[in-house]
């Protein structure tokens, strides 16, 4: 991408290029992706947090739950107390924090990731049959829709852990049949504006099946909105994770989730900042940094932006 | 505006079964039979269980113990409490405005803050202060508040010693709630300080609850704004000479919050769901730490009444947003 930037490439590129080319659809999504500089640091931003979730095991440290018992509680290194071993301090039992949060990098973003793509891929299925065969098919998923989006989505998922149990893989089950309803809705209203469009028309009368129909022909077209909506999805299952987490329904101790993190840093409220202030802030830096990206996906590809 | 009412309500009953129908099941779908559960450690005889199924009447068919539930909720019956043996709904009332308080509290504050900011930043497009004022708002968008809540208990609590960790009022001070709102029955109770020790309870937690609904307010807030102040009538006016400041609240201010008033009404859930987590942290004793208190003790039929009241709240507030919507503009009740 960066050889169009450089003032000498760009001539070259020029001359190259006929004029009146079109740009490829990808280069064109990504030219204006790129325009918005909130995006970019946010793009930049998961990928540094993508680096960290895969390298964890190597870059962190410590042991995630290895405790060390001669060090409960030190601040971190820059302030007087701190131990040059321990750069952002230990928690109450003796853990290394630092090492805890790359690890939680990796659960947070295997949570985000994992929710958006089952609540996706069965949302696009059901949105799909609901915006395609129309008819009482149609009206039976959308108003079980209507229900589930009745209730705020963390309402919704603590009332599926309570029948599930507590635990991180029931609380991204949980999170995932909360966000459903959105693709479900989202996919029918493109499929039905699709749906009377002369190349599907055309297809249909060259003899293509409903599969082919479904999911050859109409899918493609219809997953601007989807991609924007999956990008600000696992933004908002971070967030409701750690909600769950902190709650105590969600991940279990030990493990290093960011909201497990803090529900187990509550006490400390008045003697040990850091123990509460650095799983936060990964939270929130890491949500702020998908919502940036969704807000730049969203500009990028709706073609009502694009002039 | 009769037939689009009777449309509107017509359209909420599928909803209304469908929640009942999702509340019942949730309590029967949790694995383990509910009467050992209840019977606790102890465990109960042959006899005894019979006694119980059969008051409970879980010896029933499935659909008929759907619609004794069902007739149960007409009369307002959630069931009892498997813990404090109260009903669920008594329980919920008098816990109830404690929530109504901070909600109403919390959406004040994303009103009086989100809309000027959202009008000041539409108005500067592009300067410092429209940059600042989105900056803001999508870190308050993205914010886990229960981390904000410790944030702000950290610095304004026990840093500074300014505002109270947690309740509603100081111990110092006890009387007979009449209203239910902490801020009226201290204020009726004519004790010296009780209205500034409630508050200076309610500060924090409405800060923290009033966040994120202040954030997606002022966005809100700032794109309505920036599309009527391209419109023709806006350009009309100032061309009439009108004072700009007349033009901005006057002309464009009043369309601009139509939509506004749409997305403020979306906010309850929100602010039911920012409760639970809210009065968790705060020990502020509402609905939502009610919930999550039931939900630790696995007592069921008080999660399940709470759930199906808190449904009902977000459907009968999207209803009133959805009417008021109708009357504000004509366009909708007339469509279809």
């Amino acid at each position: 991408m960066s050889e169009n930037t450089t003032p000498s490439a760009a001539p070259a590129a020029n001359v190259a290029e006929p004029i009146g080319a079109p740009p490829s659809p990808l280069r064109e999504t990504w030219d204006y992706f790129r325009k918005n500089r909130g995006a970019y640091v946010g793009l930049m931003v998961i990928a540094f947090i993508l680096f960290l979730a895969l390298t964890a095991q190597w870059i962190a440290p410590f042991d995630p739950i290895a405790q060390d018992r001669t060090a409960f509680l030190k601040p971190p290194v820059w302030m007087e107390g701190g131990d040059p071993r321990y750069l952002l301090g230990t928690d109450a039992v003796g853990r290394d924090i630092l090492s805890r949060l790359i690890h939680g990098a990796q659960l947070s973003v295997s949570i985000g990731v994992f929710v958006v793509i089952l609540s996706m891929i069965s949302g696009i299925c059901l949105g799909m049959v609901a915006g395609y065969f129309r008819g009482w098919v149609e009206v039976c998923i959308m108003r079980l829709m209507d229900i589930m989006l009745a209730l705020p989505s963390l309402i919704m998922a603590l009332a599926i852990v309570a029948i599930l149990g507590p635990g991180l893989e029931n609380a991204m089950l949980a999170i995932a049949i909360v966000q459903l309803p959105h693709y479900v809705r989202l996919t029918r209203a493109s499929v039905v504006s699709e749906l009377n469009k002369e190349y599907v028309i055309a297809s249909q009368i060259a003899g293509a099946g409903h599969m082919r129909q479904m999911f050859v022909n109409i899918l493609p077209n219809c997953m601007a909105p989807l991609i924007v909506q999956g990008t600000l999805g696992i933004s908002s299952a971070i967030l409701d994770a750690a909600a769950l987490g902190f709650l105590g329904l969600g991940a279990q101790p030990p493990l290093p989730e960011w909201g497990t993190m803090l529900s187990e840093a509550r006490e400390f409220v008045g003697s040990a900042w850091w123990v509460i202030t650095f799983p936060g802030l990964c939270i929130l830096v890491t949500v702020l940094a998908f919502n940036l990206m969704g807000d730049g996906l969203r500009d990028a590809l709706d073609p009502k932006m694009k002039r | 505006m009769l037939g689009f009412l009777f449309r509107r309500l017509g359209d909420i009953i599928p909803t209304f079964f469908g929640v009942t129908l999702l509340v019942f099941f949730l309590i029967r779908l949790i694995p383990g039979d509910p009467i050992l559960m209840l019977a606790g450690e102890r465990g109960v005889d042959a006899a005894r269980y019979a006694e119980l199924q059969a008051q409970y009447g879980f010896d029933q068919p499935i659909i008929v113990q759907y619609f004794d539930y069902l007739m149960g909720v007409f009369q307002g019956d959630l069931g009892k409490s498997f813990v404090t043996k109260k009903p669920v709904l008594d329980e919920f009332l008098t816990l109830f405005p404690a929530t109504v308080e901070l909600s109403i509290m919390g959406i004040l504050f994303a009103v009086i803050l989100g809309v000027p900011f959202g009008v000041l930043a539409a108005i500067n497009r592009g300067k410092w202060i429209d940059h600042l004022t989105m900056s803001v708002s999508l870190t308050g968008y993205s914010m886990p508040i229960f981390w904000w809540a410790l944030l702000l208990i950290m610095f304004f609590s026990t840093t500074l010693g300014w505002t109270p960790v947690s309740g509603r009022i100081s111990v110092m001070y006890f009387f007979e709630p009449v209203t239910g709102f902490m801020l009226i029955d201290s204020l009726l109770s004519g004790e010296k300080g009780a209205f500034t020790s409630a508050l200076s309870h309610m500060i924090l937690p409405t800060v923290a609850l009033g966040t994120i609904p202040m954030a997606v307010i002022a966005r809100m807030t700032r794109s309505s704004m920036l599309e009527v102040l391209g419109e023709e009538y806006i350009r009309v006016a100032r061309a009439k000479g009108l004072a700009p400041i007349r033009v901005i609240m006057v002309h464009a201010l009043r369309n601009a919050l139509i939509p506004v008033i749409t997305v403020i009404g979306l906010q309850v859930g929100v602010l039911l769901a920012g409760a639970i987590l809210t009065e968790t942290i705060f020990s502020w004793p509402g609905i939502g730490k009610w919930i999550i208190e039931a939900m630790n003790r696995r007592d069921y039929p008080t999660i399940q009444g709470g759930i199906l009241m808190i449904a009902f709240l977000v459907m009968g507030v999207n209803l009133i947003v959805d009417l008021l919507y109708g009357i504000v503009n004509p366009r909708i009740r007339h469509k279809r």
